[in-house]
C-alpha cells in the first residue's frame, strides 16, 4: 500500500532551486551586528553603557536635588529614601552628584576618544598611504612623542595650564592619538596594495578619494575597536588626574574627584566612596567587554 | 634614549618657566629686598636661557637642584631617600604581575572553555575594570579596617606589601593573563605540540618547555607598558597606603608647585621608564631566538 504523502518519495529535480538565494544577503555591518548580538558579555556591556548614559542624563533632571546645593544640616547622611546614595561632606545629594559626575567622566572619555580618532586617522593614513620618506619622518616623530611617558606630559601640562575640562581633554589628546595613528598606518600599508585600491587608481581617482572612499572605510573595524577601548582609558586617566588634584574643579565633580575626596573619610562614610567607584568600574568594565566583543565581531577569524 | 630624556627635560623646563608666577609668590608677604635675595638664591633673576643652560649643565652632572618648599633639601637627596620604597614595591608588583598573569592565563588556556577558564577570565576582566584608584581603598577597607588582617598603612613588615602589591598589579595580571590565554590556545594546536605529545612528553613538561616559552612573546612586549603602568599606579597606591615613596613626593610637589622637585621627579620617572623599555627590548631578544640584533651570520 502506497501512501500519497510518502516521506521517502524523491523530489523532482530542479536545477534552478540550488541557485536560488533564500536568505536575504547581509551587508557587512549587519553581519557584524549579528555576530555582536550573539556575544552576551558584549551586549551586556552595551546595555550597561546605554543605561549609564540615560541615568546620567535623566537623574539630574528628575531629582529634586541639585549637584551643588548644600544641606549642611544633613551632611554625610547614609543612604535613605530621600537620598538614595546618601550625602557628602557638604550635604550634597550623592545620587545626583554621581550622575553629574557620570556626565563629566563620559564627556571627557568620549571627547578624548573622538580627538584621537580624527588626528590618529589623518596622521596614520598619510603615514601609511604615502610611505617612503613621508612615512619615515612622520613615524620617527610619533616614535619620539611616544617615548616620552604620556602621563607625565599630561601632568606637566596640567600643572602649568589653568585646570578645566578643555585643558584636561587637550592635555590627554597630545599623546593619546599615537596609538590610533599606528593602527591606521598598519591598516593602510596592508590595504593600499589590494586590487580595489589599484582599480580605483586606474580609474583615475585621486589620493584623497582612494584614501577616504576606499581605504579608511575598509579599516574601520580596527579603528572602532581602538576608539571603544580608548574611552575607558581616557576615563581612567581623568580619574587619575582628579586624584592628583589636577582634574575637574569644584563645584563640578567627576567620578575621580568624588573618589579622591571620599578616600579620607572611607572608614566613616563608605557610601561616599562606594557609589562613584561602582559606576566608574562598571563603565570601564562595559567599555572593555564591548571593545573585546567588537574585535571578535569584526574579525571572526580571531575568535576562538 | 638620551635624546628622549634631553627632550623631556627641555620640555619640562620650558613648561615650568613660561607660565607667570613663581613658587616664591605664594610665600607670606615679604619685603622687596627679601624677595630679591630669594630670587637670587634660586637663580630666578637671571634670564630664562641662562637658567636653562645652568639647569642642563647641572643635570648632566647629576645635580637636580634644591627644593623650593622644603628648605635646604636637595632634590637628589629626597629622591634617593624615597626611591628604595618605590623600587621595592615596584619590583614586587612586577614579579607578582608576571607570575600571577602567567599562572592565570595558562590555567585558562589549558582548561579552555571550561569552568576554570571562565573563572580566570572573569578575574581578569575585573582586574582590568577596577583601577588601582578604587582597588586600593577597597582592599584597605575590607582587609584592614573590617577584617583587620593587615595594617592600614605604611610599609614596615613584609605583610604590609600584600595589599599595595595587589592594588598595583591587578591590571597587569589581567592583561598578561589575557595575552597568555589567547596565544597559548593557538600554540597548543601547533604541530610541534602534537609532536611533543606523540613522543610521550609529560603534560606539564609540554606546557613548561614548549607552550609557555612560545606564549611568552606578547608578554615580553607588554613589559615596557607594564613598567609605565606600575609607575603611574604607584603614585596612587603610595598615596592611599601612606608609603613614603617617590609617588608621594611627586603628588606633593605638584600640589606645592615645587618646580625643581616636579622636574626632578619627572625626569627620574622618565629615566626609569626608558631603562625599563630598554630592558624589555633585550628580554625580547633573549626569549625569541628568531630575533637577532646583529645581522650577518644569523645561524640559528
Amino acid at each position: 500500500m502506497m501512501r500519497d504523502d510518502n516521506p521517502f518519495a524523491p523530489l523532482r529535480k530542479d536545477s534552478t532551486a540550488g541557485e536560488k538565494i533564500t536568505r536575504k544577503s547581509l551587508t557587512a555591518w549587519q553581519d557584524i551586528w549579528y555576530r555582536l548580538k550573539d556575544n552576551k558579555l558584549a551586549m551586556f556591556g552595551l546595555w550597561v553603557i546605554v543605561a549609564v548614559v540615560l541615568l546620567a542624563i535623566f537623574i539630574p533632571l528628575v531629582s529634586p536635588f541639585s549637584h551643588d546645593t548644600n544641606e549642611l544640616a544633613n551632611k554625610n547622611a547614609a543612604p535613605s529614601w530621600t537620598h538614595w546614595f546618601g550625602t557628602d561632606n557638604l550635604g550634597r545629594d550623592m545620587l545626583v552628584r554621581t550622575m553629574t559626575g557620570a556626565q563629566i567622566s563620559l564627556f571627557v572619555g568620549v571627547m578624548a576618544a573622538i580627538i584621537d580618532f580624527f588626528i590618529g586617522i589623518i596622521y596614520g593614513a598619510i603615514m601609511g598611504y604615502f610611505g617612503g620618506k613621508v612615512d619615515e619622518v612622520m613615524n620617527r616623530i610619533s616614535e619620539i612623542l611616544y617615548a616620552v611617558p604620556n602621563l607625565l606630559v599630561t601632568i606637566l601640562l596640567l600643572v602649568v595650564m589653568e585646570p578645566s575640562l578643555t585643558t584636561i581633554i587637550v592635555a590627554m589628546s597630545i599623546t593619546g592619538w599615537i596609538n590610533m595613528a599606528w593602527i591606521v598606518r598598519g591598516q593602510m600599508i596592508s590595504l593600499k596594495n589590494q586590487e580595489y585600491a589599484l582599480a580605483s587608481q586606474v580609474l583615475g581617482a585621486g589620493h584623497m578619494r582612494i584614501l577616504f572612499r576606499h581605504l579608511i572605510p575598509n579599516a574601520m573595524g580596527p579603528i572602532i575597536v581602538t576608539v571603544t577601548l580608548s574611552v575607558p582609558s581616557a576615563i581612567f586617566t581623568e580619574a587619575f588626574l582628579s586624584f592628583l588634584g589636577l582634574g575637574v574643579q569644584s563645584p563640578k565633580a567627576s567620578w575621580g574627584t568624588m573618589i579622591s575626596d571620599s578616600i579620607g573619610a572611607m572608614t566613616l562614610f563608605p557610601w561616599r566612596l562606594f557609589f562613584p567607584a561602582l559606576f566608574l568600574s562598571l563603565t570601564m568594565f562595559a567599555f572593555n567587554v564591548l571593545g573585546d566583543g567588537l574585535r571578535d565581531a569584526f574579525d571572526p577569524k580571531l575568535k576562538k | 634614549m638620551v635624546v628622549t630624556l634631553f627632550l623631556l627635560a627641555s620640555l619640562t623646563f620650558v613648561l615650568m618657566n613660561v607660565i607667570p608666577g613663581s613658587p616664591l609668590q605664594s610665600e607670606k608677604a615679604t619685603s622687596e629686598q627679601v624677595k630679591k635675595n630669594l630670587e637670587a638664591y634660586y637663580g630666578l633673576d637671571k634670564p630664562m636661557f641662562e637658567r636653562y643652560i645652568t639647569y642642563m649643565d647641572n643635570l648632566i652632572h647629576g645635580d637636580l637642584g634644591v627644593s623650593m618648599k622644603k628648605k635646604f633639601q636637595t632634590v637628589e637627596r629626597m629622591i634617593s631617600s624615597a626611591f628604595p620604597y618605590s623600587l621595592r614595591l615596584g619590583l614586587v608588583s612586577v614579579v607578582t604581575s608576571v607570575v600571577g598573569g602567567v599562572v592565570l592565563g595558562t590555567l585558562a588556556a589549558l582548561y579552555h572553555r571550561r569552568f576554570l577558564d571562565h573563572f580566570a577570565m572573569i578575574i581578569a576582566v575585573i582586574g582590568l575594570a577596577v583601577p588601582s584608584l578604587i582597588m586600593g581603598p577597597l582592599l584597605q577597607y575590607i582587609f584592614s579596617v573590617k577584617l583587620g588582617w593587615f595594617s592600614v598603612a605604611g610599609l614596615k613588615s613584609p605583610l604590609d606589601y600584600v595589599l599595595p602589591t595587589i592594588a598595583l598589579s591587578a591590571s597587569s595580571i589581567a592583561v598578561i593573563a589575557r595575552l597568555i590565554r589567547s596565544t597559548m590556545v593557538e600554540v597548543m594546536n601547533g604541530d610541534f605540540i602534537k609532536t611533543a605529545k606523540a613522543k610521550g612528553l609529560a603534560g606539564h613538561m609540554i606546557v613548561w618547555r614548549h607552550a609557555l616559552r612560545n606564549s611568552m612573546l606578547p608578554v615580553v612586549t607588554y613589559l615596557g607598558f607594564m613598567i609605565a603602568n606600575v609607575i603611574t599606579g604607584s603614585v596612587v597606591v603610595e598615596q592611599i597606603f601612606a608609603i613614603p615613596g617617590l609617588g608621594k613626593f611627586f603628588v606633593s610637589s605638584i600640589i606645592d608647585r615645587d618646580y625643581p622637585l616636579i622636574m626632578g621627579t619627572t625626569i627620574f620617572y622618565a629615566a626609569i621608564l626608558l631603562v625599563g623599555r630598554f630592558i624589555a627590548d633585550i628580554a625580547y631578544v633573549l626569549v625569541d631566538p628568531r630575533i637577532r640584533l646583529k645581522g650577518g651570520k644569523a645561524g640559528a
